[in-house]
């Protein structure tokens, strides 16, 4: 359902025609520069003021790409109508270390980002927008030669590198990190867009969703459900990880089968799009994967014999406690132990921990040596009834999250990996093993995070 | 009015004060760190509430209105 | 032998004793420390009782000195310091020390409403009270070298030194540098894992 918008956009290139997908990413061959995009897309369509275009991004039914989903309109709606002078943050802290979508999206096609953070930024009466992102990699500089070619720009734009961890995108860290804290969580309520950066409403939003606003608002909703279900319209970008263990970025509909994003692991389609490109058989997806990871380290293991009858939506992944998150598939190949794979995991998720919390900071690390010591072999005849229990201890009691997500995470790898477990605990492996696919970075050395609880005594 | 505790678990360093004070809605869990009901506080256990409230070193307490 | 100056001078030691005892179990509480099996909430409850029965001690303190007519000392010069003509020094300090104690107990009185950092920041004057009150005790009577008067110093003194020296040598719970990985490293260390067998 489309209301028509209040003024006139900018002048505004047509529709693209004919193929829908890619949306975010480039079609082999083109280029993202400065140029080339006001060819493809033509200039920023502001709106002229603020809250004009909200309704657009309510109707179009666009939800937040970060991995919580949650409405954007509304979201935006929110924060424009809170308490003092808002302020816009683009975040790209992509900790997820299996996830590339945010760094890929800002390497390649970064005009359509700084597009949306523009308009994000009007929409809700911000005067000025933060871009808050983990510069390596390339991003860094492909964020600065994009700003210089802007000139146009009405809302100033400001770049703040993240410190790399995997907490660091969560939006009260990021609040924090931009108030000249440490960059780690806080407590809440109030919730940022009630009270964020200097206890004004502040909109922290995936530079995915604003680089899908910055199309919505030239192209209009009903161009944006073209795609996608009708629940869940539109597209999104997502990470798969396989055999190759490079991870491939894809702009795929919501709805896409679950089998053929697993079916183009470990194959490269080029052009940014599944297209025809890596449609496997079920059989062969059986037989060569045993499992799935969906939605990122806070997301849930799905088993290969699941996959052929789901699809990439909240609705069909919620029937089985699982969640597309922030885009985020990673095929286990048959030959490698889905326990010794989650072990790791569950390690990288202890050491990730702020350590502000006590239920997380004792339970997070005793989880982790206990499935670590099942995963070899070697776990005690209690590790199930401890694990169940520290679980039961760390959900919903923390200021963040973490715990909750982790937990997520463990229940699925005992899950799936159930069978397993059996063999683990008589001190025995079913597979063969080889390298592993999940990336676990280590935490940075030394006093990575000043602690926030020494200025207490 | 229904008021329900809640812990900012930031703050809370596990005192345990309020376990001690208010045994009827709070337990200590194996690392010291407080179990709080999310149930609304009785009206005969409300002093109780306060009193714990006001006694958290750690100022990690609170009784704020449910839902 | 001047009744009112009497009660100042024991009105005096009481508030310099209820002030160590103050220090004493602040440290204890904010270092998380049991005392035997005394239920952490006696801790809390006799630092604040403490303060409150301060806060009268030293009522009675002033008032006798104000009423005493030996001494030309005012309401005023209670909380101005250095203004009295009565060995202005020693008596500021005193004024120094009563309004650093307002403070802290008008911002305990309020604690669930104002920041905490005001609050935590204010409290940390108590450190700078205690000396100064000590000192004012010193400098203003004429019994300090008598054995009550050397007892009572001496005992309070060596408390709250040993109080603070005390806290600095304890780390605070949790230890701000025990993040996960920490932890982990520790709980590993404590458990020695043998090699997986296939």
């Amino acid at each position: 359902m489309t209301r028509p918008t209040a003024t006139a956009a900018a002048t505004r290139a047509p529709a693209p025609a004919g193929r829908t997908l890619p949306r975010l990413l480039l079609p082999a061959g083109e280029s993202g520069t400065a140029g080339a995009h006001l060819r493809r897309h033509g200039a920023v369509p502001y709106r002229g003021g603020p809250g004009l275009l909200i309704d657009t991004v309510e109707d179009s039914g666009l939800t937040g790409r970060g991995g919580a989903g949650f409405p954007t309109g509304r979201k935006w709606r929110a924060v424009a109508t809170g308490k003092g002078r808002s302020v816009v943050v683009g975040n790209a802290a992509e900790g997820e270390p299996a996830s590339a979508k945010d760094r890929t999206l800002l390497i390649t096609n970064p005009h359509l980002v700084l597009d949306g953070l523009q308009l994000a930024a009007e929409a809700v009466g911000a005067p000025s927008a933060t871009l808050f992102l983990d510069g390596g990699g390339g991003v860094r500089e492909s964020v600065a030669v994009a700003l210089t070619a802007r000139p146009q720009d009405r809302v100033p734009i400001t770049v703040v590198e993240a410190r790399v961890a995997f907490l660091s995108g969560e939006e009260s860290a990021v609040v924090d990190a931009l108030e000249g804290g440490v960059g780690l969580p806080t407590s809440t309520p109030p919730r940022v867009f009630e009270r964020g950066v200097g206890g004004r409403p502040t909109l922290v939003q995936n530079i995915e969703t604003l680089a899908q606003v910055a199309l919505i608002a030239r192209y209009g909703p009903g161009w944006f459900r073209s795609v996608g279900t009708s629940a869940e319209p539109g597209s999104m970008l997502v990470t798969v990880t396989g055999r190759s263990r490079v991870p491939a970025v894809y702009d795929v509909a919501h709805g896409t089968a679950l089998s053929v994003l697993v079916g183009s692991a470990g194959s490269d389609g080029g052009d940014g799009s599944l297209g025809s490109v890596g449609v496997f058989a079920r059989q062969a997806v059986r037989h060569e994967v045993s499992a799935v990871l969906l939605g990122g380290y806070h997301g849930t293991w799905v088993s290969a014999a699941d996959v052929p009858r789901l699809a990439l939506t909240r609705e069909s992944l919620g029937a089985i406690g699982a969640s597309p998150g922030a885009g985020v598939v990673v095929a286990l190949p048959a030959s490698i132990c889905g326990l010794v794979e989650s072990a790791r995991v569950l390690r990288f998720l202890a050491e990730a921990s702020a350590g502000q919390c006590g239920p997380c900071l004792n339970g997070l690390p005793r989880i982790a040596l206990t499935f670590g010591a099942l995963s070899a072999g070697t776990a005690t005849s209690s590790a199930l009834d401890d694990l169940a229990r520290w679980s039961g201890l760390v959900v919903g009691r923390g200021a963040c999250h973490h715990p909750d997500g982790s937990m997520r995470f463990l229940r699925s790898a005992l899950t799936v990996f159930a069978d397993e477990v059996d063999v683990h605990l008589t001190g025995r492996c079913s597979t063969p093993g080889g390298v592993t696919v999940l990336p676990t970075p280590a935490p940075r050395a030394g006093r990575a995070w000043p602690a926030r609880r020494a200025a207490r005594s | 009015m229904n008021e329900v505790l809640r812990v900012d678990r930031i703050a809370c360093t596990g005192h345990g004060v309020c376990a001690e004070l208010l045994p009827e809605r709070v337990q200590l869990d194996e690392w010291g760190y407080p179990l709080v009901s999310s149930e609304p506080v009785p009206a005969d256990l409300v002093k109780h509430a306060r009193r714990a409230v006001s006694d958290c070193p750690a100022l990690a307490l609170r009784l704020v209105p449910s839902g | 032998m001047n009744p009112l100056w009497v009660l100042s001078r024991a009105t005096g030691f009481v508030s310099l004793l209820l002030l160590t005892v103050i220090m004493v179990v602040g440290v204890l509480v904010t270092r998380q420390q049991q005392v035997g099996r005394l239920p952490r909430f006696v801790l809390v409850g006799l630092h604040r009782n403490a303060a409150l029965l301060g806060v009268v001690f030293i009522a009675l303190h002033i008032a006798a000195v104000v009423y005493d007519p030996y001494v030309s000392i005012n309401w005023i010069d209670a909380v101005i310091p250095f203004r009295s003509s009565y060995r202005p020094l020693w008596v500021g300090l005193g004024a120094v020390s009563l309004d650093i104690i307002v403070a802290l107990v008008v911002t305990s009185l309020l604690r669930a409403r104002i920041p905490a950092k005001v609050w935590r920041g204010v409290h940390w004057a108590a450190y700078a009270c205690w000396p100064i009150a000590l000192v004012h005790g010193l400098g203003t009577g004429d019994d300090t070298t008598r054995p009550l008067g050397i007892a009572v110093d001496a005992l309070s003194t060596v408390a709250v030194l040993l109080a603070v020296v005390w806290r600095l040598r304890t780390p605070q719970q949790p230890e701000p540098e025990v993040r996960a990985a920490t932890l982990l490293a520790q709980l590993e260390a404590s458990r020695p894992t043998e090699r997986v067998t296939r």
